[in-house]
């Protein structure tokens, strides 16, 4: 049995533990939405579309994750903008948008002739070497979203389940839609330190879709995705630790292992029941 | 005279630089049942989006109660197809009956006291009290269509308006939600329906529209026994005689 102990004498293991935690939490509070809604694939390509943001935030030597937020959140609200005004599939608006902008950031990245170390980070993710501010301000961010999405919380619920009803009831439907791209792309801008662009999606989608397997109303779908975001988070941190592996990778790994189990249980529980 | 719940004057409107109904001139007065009838695509969803302030005209003139539909909007309340509600949503049916009333409550504010109550007694006048705890995946197609309509009904709105609500539903549900349209048409609600169901309209409702990209005839249901009403609803896709009224409730 590991010393769950020994590694919480480090500051970085601390603060790697309460940043996982936190984005695990934000994550899965919009991932139930992003599941629901399947908004996998915008999901992924907000995160892509943070990359440049993040590149320009290093170029001018200020904080990745501003410089990624501004990035991700512009980036969900014109993917909305252009699939409502532009009469294409959102996917094909979300496939050129997505790699443009990560075009965009590759080549910028590429002109950049110091050292990239940080930027690194950003792209597969560097829990480890998350600072007091950045903790700080993912934490502000956070609170935001996680209070943000609990005051519309109903409203966000009736134009997802039914938006033509919602409509008719007076909602304002597009602007409630935009909100939660927003909440998403602000999401996904804290959890690039925890797993980088490239994995972020996971942390946005896996808990919540382990979570759908189970829950049968909304409120235990948030529970059970709250339950696997956190021991995702935890879990993924401490066996990073002892195994000495990509912490962003094994929270990753961690949260897919525990979509695979809760999947086996439920079909085998089918088979079962048949 | 009373103020006409519903009148609309030389209305077109469409999607997409493609007009779906033309000329629409209608009055519906406070209290009337009134059956939207059609081919699909003859502009019977569209009439009732335009009402419920979900399109806007191109051309003409809507008003609810003498007013825009928008300053109305508190006062209707819209049955959707169901093909466009996400029925694999993990939601309890009490939660859906509630949403009726989500447009009055405000931001950040939970069901008023005594709204559980009235969802439960929308569920029983639909006879869907059972449903209350369900989950809405687990619904049949009959059971959605009564769990829209108690939703609608717990708004408490003074205009029903309904898009083709027998959808998908065995005869004795249908049966089942006209009495409930009718009954609320005899408290004073105004209530407009489209629908495909001939047999039905003749049965429960006092008058028809008939739609073709515009309204091509009204007044008593009577009118549906009349061949050249059913031509120019219809064109080459006249409902078979069979389908009218007194053979199907008899």
């Amino acid at each position: 049995m590991p010393d769950l102990v020994e590694p919480l004498t480090y500051a970085f293991v601390q603060r790697a533990l309460i940043g996982a935690t936190l984005v695990g939490v934000v994550c899965a509070c919009v991932g139930v939405f992003v599941v629901l809604r399947g908004l996998a694939f915008l999901g992924d390509a907000v995160a892509h579309i943070a990359f440049p943001g993040v590149v320009v935030a290093f170029m001018a030597k200020t904080d990745l994750v501003i410089g990624g937020s501004i990035a991700a959140v512009a980036g969900a609200l014109a993917i909305g903008l252009v699939g409502r005004r532009s009469g294409l599939r959102e996917d094909t608006i979300i496939g050129v948008v997505f790699s443009g902008m990560f075009a965009l950031g590759v080549v910028l990245f590429s002109s950049i002739r110091t050292y990239t170390g940080d930027l690194l980070g950003a792209l597969l993710g560097d829990v480890l070497g998350i600072s007091n501010e950045q903790l700080f301000l993912a934490a502000g961010t956070a609170a935001i979203v996680i209070a943000v999405l609990f005051l519309v919380w109903k409203e966000i619920v009736f134009v997802s389940f039914d938006p033509t009803g919602a409509a008719a009831a007076g909602l304002p439907v597009t602007r409630y839609d935009s909100l939660l791209l927003v909440l998403v792309g602000l999401a996904i801008a804290i959890s690039i330190q925890i797993v980088g662009v490239v994995l972020v999606v996971a942390l946005l989608v896996t808990p919540a879709a382990t979570a759908r397997l189970l829950a049968r109303t909304l409120r235990h779908m948030l529970a059970f995705a709250l339950l696997f975001a956190v021991i995702s988070a935890l879990a993924g941190i401490y066996a990073s630790y002892y195994l000495n592996t990509a912490s962003g990778g094994t929270i990753v790994l961690v949260a897919t292992a525990l979509f695979v189990v809760v999947w086996v249980i439920r079909a085998l529980a089918r088979d079962r029941a048949a | 005279m009373t103020e006409p719940a519903i009148l609309l004057r030389r209305v077109a409107a469409g999607y997409d630089g493609m007009l779906a109904i033309e000329g629409v001139d209608l009055e519906v007065r406070p209290g009337e049942l009134v059956a939207l009838v059609g081919a699909n695509g003859s502009g019977k969803s569209t009439l009732l989006k335009v009402i419920v302030g979900l399109l806007r005209p191109r051309h003409g003139d809507v008003r609810v109660f003498g007013g825009e539909p928008a300053a109305a909007r508190s006062r209707m309340s819209y049955l959707p197809q169901q093909e466009h509600v996400r029925w694999d949503f993990p939601l309890t049916v009490e939660s859906v009956v509630l949403m009726g009333r989500i447009g009055r409550l405000g931001v950040g504010r939970g069901p008023r006291r005594g709204d559980r109550d009235d969802a439960a007694a929308a569920l029983g006048r639909v006879d869907a009290e059972y449903l209350r705890r369900r989950a809405v995946t687990d619904l049949s197609g009959g059971e959605r269509q009564r769990v829209l309509l108690a939703r609608a009904l717990f708004a408490d709105p003074e205009i029903l308006l309904l898009d083709e609500p027998a959808t998908g539903v065995d005869p004795t549900t249908e049966e089942q939600l006209m009495g409930v349209l009718a009954e609320e048409a005899g408290r004073g609600r105004t209530v407009l329906v489209a629908t495909h169901d001939l047999a039905s309209v003749m049965a429960h409702f006092q008058r028809v529209v008939c739609m073709n990209h515009g309204i091509v005839a009204q007044g008593d249901v009577s009118i549906l026994r009349d061949d050249a009403v059913l031509r120019a609803t219809y064109g080459g896709h006249r409902p078979e005689p069979s389908l009218m009224a007194d053979e199907h409730h008899a």
